[in-house]
């Protein structure tokens, strides 16, 4: 049994949902009733396909969209606008491209501490720049800077005014399979050294495998729901290299892409009696456990 | 091969350059066909009649007189004899303080009209109303009103500078890239912080096009509020000349305020490249 479950909830989403409304009047309603939590120091992912609204998720947790009924709460204070607490790291990176590495990274230092002097600005940054390992390039344009350089500069950016809670949407997925492997590996070294609480989505199954202890499942949209909330039974201190080896991987594996493939569409027509919205249920997919479509441990 | 290019750019425009001038000189130059006829008459009736000369100056003649004027650009003897450079002075000096005003005016009144759907939509129909209106004919109301001449040109500048500066202003703000606010709203920047550090720099490329395009239209309608208004300036200075039936200073004054205008033009264009970001 997972016993992290009634732990510290540090983030906690209770019960929200989402609704626009339709062309032709009415609503469509993304997702309602959606609950999961997560805890500190934990990386979460969140997985689904495209339209099944964990940019939105992203987006309430960033504070840059309210859900249209429930709250999110973290660290035991409802969200009500984005907060410096909670770093967004963009897809799109979105860098201010009139500013060097430098001054990007510095903009947020100094939003993050009004109070500072330069230099301790300047410190903060380049310490930052340096963990992403941009030294040397701090004086470049972003325009200068390959794909994968600008998003060092949005994870140094992120990590600069040293968040409670890191956000990532997608960030690795307009890079090519070499730069995603490295930056990947960068971040999973930052959030274990500093003990960082994070929350990504992504579409990426072996992204998934190898950064996150918990991985949320979604089904499709409109009317998303968590199908399942996978605890990943790989080892914490797994490698890139060897991740494929562990005994426990192709499980996952697979029970991730059978999510993927059929049960995010099936999902709502064979809802499990023991379903409840409120408690989705908690999966260890592991070698031991026979068929990777039925190994629910836990339904509440 | 760029430099190559440039040079061999540069060999044409000399050519075609030269080829005008030949041009020009030729279809200008003394005929020489004198008319037999009463030296009385002949005199009464001038050059042109007796001697074939065309009253068009030739190219050496318009020379002759720019290197008068370079000689002696700021001498003043009356009200209507005054050198080029001052009559320059009063335009420019008019332009830039009409355009000022405008851009004070203008890049605040933008941010705010590109800030807000609201006043967007409000002040839309009356941008709209008051774009196409010949800064022209503004001029009656202004003499009226501020019962001022040299004012009113002033007010006619600032009034036909306003409308692109507006308009640009207004459209770069409100295409501030959605992702860059994005940013600000996560660090939680303050209104005014946000205002000059991400949405400023953002619009500014297309605030400074707006610019460029106001000093322009500035220029043009200078000249033609300084033949209304008269008195100084290089508007006045060609209609005087006109009325001189001084084609040469006619001439000189329209390349004159050619010149000024790529000046200014150049000079927005320098500031532009400062603000522009590549993306």
């Amino acid at each position: 049994m997972p016993q992290y479950m009634n732990e510290d909830r540090f983030i906690s989403i209770e019960g929200i949902a989402r609704r626009y409304p339709k062309a032709g009047g009415g609503e469509t309603t993304i997702f309602d009733d959606l609950w999961f939590s997560m805890n500190r120091g934990e990386f979460s992912a969140i997985i689904g396909h495209s339209g099944c609204g964990k940019t939105t998720v992203l987006n309430i947790l960033a504070g840059l969209e309210l859900p249209d009924e429930g709250v999110a709460v973290v660290d035991g204070r409802a969200i009500e606008g984005p907060s410096l607490d909670r770093a967004v790291i963009f897809q799109s990176h979105a860098l201010l491209p009139w500013r060097t590495v430098l001054g990007n990274v510095a903009f947020a230092v100094s939003s993050r501490w009004p109070d500072w002097s330069a230099d301790k600005v300047r410190d903060q940054a380049m310490a930052c720049i340096e963990k992403v390992g941009l030294k040397g390039s701090e004086l470049k344009k972003p325009a200068e800077l390959s794909g994968g350089m600008k998003q060092r500069v949005g994870i140094a950016r992120a990590l600069s005014i040293e968040p409670k809670i890191l956000l990532m949407d997608e960030p690795f997925s307009a890079l090519d399979a070499l730069t995603r492997g490295t930056l990947q590996d960068e971040v999973r070294r930052i959030c274990l050294e500093t003990g960082q609480t994070a929350f990504m989505i992504t579409h990426d199954v072996d992204e998934a495998i190898y950064l996150a202890d918990k991985i949320v499942l979604m089904t499709n949209g409109p009317g998303a729901m968590v199908a399942e909330i996978v605890d990943n039974p790989l080892p914490r201190n797994r490698g890139r290299i060897d991740l494929h080896k562990q005994p426990d991987y192709y499980a996952l594996r697979n029970h991730l892409i059978d999510f993927l493939v059929t049960r995010s569409r099936s999902f709502k027509d064979e809802i499990p009696e023991t379903y409840s919205k409120r408690h989705p249920p908690i999966v260890r997919p592991t070698a031991s456990t026979s068929s990777a479509t039925d190994s629910t441990l836990s339904a509440a | 091969m760029s430099s190559n290019l440039t040079l061999r750019a540069g060999v044409l425009s000399f050519v075609l350059f030269a080829l005008f001038i030949a041009a020009w000189h030729i279809a200008t130059r003394q005929i020489g066909a004198v008319a037999n006829m009463d030296p009385e008459y002949a005199k009464l009736m001038g050059l042109t009649a007796t001697t074939g000369k065309s009253a068009m100056p030739g190219p050496f003649d318009v020379a002759a007189k720019i290197w008068e004027h370079l000689k002696n650009p700021f001498y003043d003897r009356g009200p209507n004899d005054k050198g080029l450079g001052i009559q320059l002075a009063y335009s420019v000096g008019r332009v830039m303080l009409g355009y000022f005003i405008a851009v004070c005016v203008a890049i605040p009144t933008g941010f705010v009209i590109g800030m807000s759907p609201l006043m967007n939509k409000a002040l839309n129909p009356f941008i709209q109303l008051m774009k196409p209106i010949s800064p022209l004919a503004w001029m009656p109301l202004a003499l009226y009103t501020i019962k001022d001449s040299a004012v009113s040109a002033i007010f006619v500048i600032f009034i036909c500078s306003l409308w692109p500066m507006l308009i640009n202003t207004a459209f770069g703000v409100a295409s501030v890239r959605k992702e860059w606010l994005n940013v600000a709203r996560t660090l939680e920047v303050r209104p005014l912080r946000k205002a000059f550090t991400v949405i400023l720099p953002a619009a500014a490329p297309t605030i400074l096009t707006g610019m460029r395009i106001s000093i322009g239209i500035a220029w043009l309608v200078i000249v033609a509020a300084e033949m209304l208004v008269g008195g100084t300036g290089i508007g006045y200075f060609v209609w005087n000349e006109w009325n001189n039936l001084s084609i040469v200073n006619v001439i000189i004054s329209i390349l004159v305020i050619g010149l000024v205008g790529m000046l200014l033009d150049q000079a927005l264009a320098r500031v532009a490249r400062f603000v522009t970001y590549p993306d």
